[in-house]
């Protein structure tokens, strides 16, 4: 649906967008995940052909957006950072406009309607523009960009603004809509894009850092690979500890296991880690059962998409191109690690989202 | 272009910018055709349309400094420019919501034309011919102001500048004035700024001459200048 080939923009000297190819299917919710200033927005302009690219392709539906500009953006739903709306007219009357601009043949008055009941504006569709609150304009300006139901939304930061109740609205809208419309969403609120994206697109410096599912990403993203487990022993005192602890050890593939803390009475967690190659989880049911332990719990411990946004931003990502033949995820990767160990202050933030997770794998015990 | 220049009529209004201009355009044509017409006694309404060429010069950039400058100050070009139109599109449709605009200030020369008709015979060939000379005058000049409006993002500096580049052609002409029989230098200048001056251009007409060449120059301007306007937009894309 929507093709992107080496898209570059530069300004003046500045590289603010670096060579970016992606591809969106039919039917799919990207996300665009990068920190300010990252190039998103810029991206997204010239995806919808606001602004020319300096060198590259985008092609939506097949038709290139700058030998066929009007074909290709009869396709775009586009809202902006800052939605363009006349603050002089009502709600009404912008959405009229836009029928008329965007040459919309679907029958004005339920179309708008459905728009209206969609986005939720229709107890403002007479009000001025200007009088209205940062998230009823945010929400006028996703009317707009429905208006003529276009295959393709792109969408920029569009819950910026609003309140908690409204964001989840317009997240349940925004999956609403994926199953019709092909979406594209920059944000850089994690869990935004997580709760919402099919699959994710790291942009940092102008450049994708990492493509893919946010498991894929973090699969790919860390040669570590934890778990968490709470394995009920036979006696229930620290002997199980040791023993537990010892034969987890010796399975194929662990490189390394720590007895946590105890959990439930006489219950120890462990922390296992594995060389990332092997899946050690049949193994370790397969031990459990010939010892005749309990495997009560199994967490696996990945990074969360905060851990690979920051691994990815700190990490400058400056040589990602300079060895583009190699997978760009190993070597972004390779400079986190290379960052991490110049840098001291980088340490404790890569860190500390582990500690999250063990929390997380408390609160679950204590539902059990 | 139709939606955007219904847009822009309504914005007009809503704003209140044609409420002044339309005004302002009445009450001063009004003085002028109490002056020069009824109490001089005349037919012709020439006069008014000689002296109103100053007003339209000052008063048009208010009709077009926001047309542009505001759209990218607010950025909502970003959703004329990302709807499927094209930039002339864009750029016509403002023109004549403008340009109607003026053509509804200046009709109400048919409304003196009726008033003079109650108290003897109207001239109708200096009259039509008159009102054509300043619907195209006022056609260049919105082009003229459409562009500069284009260039900024500040509405009132659009304003300012149209008008003073508006007024320099203007002054240049009468600096010159006397250049027509010196040395080469003064006479090329003399050649170039009366090639592009407006104001004698528009007084053929006012003279009782209706010149096709004059009427041809100012919708070439106009073309010029909105072809301006569609590069500009065009260029701050590629930018």
């Amino acid at each position: 649906m929507i093709e992107v080939r080496n898209l570059t923009k530069k300004y003046g000297d500045k590289l603010a967008v670096n060579n970016i190819s992606f591809k969106v299917e039919k039917g799919e919710i990207l996300g665009f995940l990068g920190p300010n200033g990252a190039g998103k927005s810029t991206t997204m302009n010239m995806l919808t052909g606001y602004i020319s690219s300096t060198s590259g392709q985008v092609l939506i539906d097949d038709v290139d957006i700058l030998e066929e500009p009007k074909k290709a953006k009869a396709n775009i739903g586009y809202l902006p950072e800052i939605p363009p709306l006349y603050v002089d007219m009502t709600v009404d009357g912008y959405l009229n406009f836009m029928y008329d601009l965007k040459k919309c043949k679907l029958p004005r008055k339920s179309h708008l309607t459905d728009v209206c009941n969609l986005c939720k504006i229709g107890d403002v569709r007479h009000r001025l523009i200007k009088n209205l609150s940062k998230g009823y304009r945010q929400r006028v300006g996703l009317a707009m960009a429905l208006i003529n139901n276009p295959p393709v939304l792109i969408l920029d930061e569009p819950t910026v603004g609003l309140d908690p109740n409204q964001i989840i609205e317009i997240r349940t809208l925004i999956k609403k809509l994926g199953k019709r419309h092909t979406v594209i969403l920059s944000s850089h609120i994690l869990p935004e894009i997580q709760a919402v994206c099919d699959r994710i697109i790291i942009i940092n410096k102008g450049q994708v850092a990492a493509d893919g599912t946010a498991d894929e990403i973090a699969k790919n993203i860390t040669n570590e690979h934890k778990m968490t487990l709470r394995i009920e022993g036979p006696t229930h005192t620290a002997e199980d500890k040791r023993v537990i602890a010892e034969a987890i050890r010796k399975l194929k593939g662990v490189k390394y296991v720590r007895a946590d803390m105890e959990r439930e009475k006489g219950i120890y967690d462990y922390d296992v880690e594995t060389d990332g190659k092997t899946d050690i989880r049949r193994d370790l049911n397969k031990l459990c059962n010939e010892k005749g332990w309990n495997i009560l719990m199994l967490q696996l411990s990945d990074l969360t998409l905060e851990d690979i946004f920051l691994k990815i931003t700190m990490g400058d990502g400056v040589t990602v191109t300079s060895s583009s033949d190699a997978p760009k995820l190993d070597v972004s990767v390779k400079d986190g690690q290379l960052i991490a160990s110049e840098r001291e202050e980088a340490k404790p933030e890569d860190t500390a989202p582990e500690e999250d997770a063990a929390d997380d794998g408390d609160n679950d015990g204590g539902e059990e | 272009m139709g939606a955007i220049y219904r847009r822009e009529m309504g914005a007009f209004f809503t704003s209140g910018v044609a409420y002044v201009f339309l005004v302002v355009f009445y009450f001063v044509s009004g003085i002028f055709f109490y002056n020069y017409v009824l109490t001089a006694g005349v037919a012709d309404v020439s006069p008014v349309f000689q002296s109103m060429f100053l007003v339209v010069m000052f008063l048009i950039p208010i009709l077009t400094m926001k047309l542009l400058s505001e759209e990218k100050k607010n950025r909502t070009d970003q959703g004329l420019l990302t709807a499927p139109v094209g930039l002339w599109e864009i750029v016509l449709g403002k023109y004549f919501a403008a340009l109607t605009l003026f053509i509804i200030a200046e009709s109400i020369v048919f409304v003196y034309a009726i008033i003079l008709s109650t108290l003897g015979n109207v001239v109708w060939q200096t009259l039509f011919g008159n009102y054509f000379a300043m619907l195209f005058l006022g056609a260049a000049f919105i082009a003229v102001g459409l562009f500069i409006s284009s260039l900024t993002e500040n509405q009132i500096t659009a304003a300012i500048v149209s008008m003073v580049l508006l007024f320099v052609i203007y002054l240049s002409e009468m600096l010159v004035s006397n250049f027509e029989n010196g040395n080469v230098l003064q006479r090329f200048l003399h050649k170039v700024i009366t090639t592009i001056a407006f104001y004698s251009k528009y007084n053929e007409f006012t003279n009782g001459v209706f010149s096709l060449p004059s009427i041809v120059f100012f919708i070439s301007v106009a073309f010029l200048f909105n072809f301006f306007t569609v590069r500009v937009l065009e260029k701050r894309r590629w930018s």
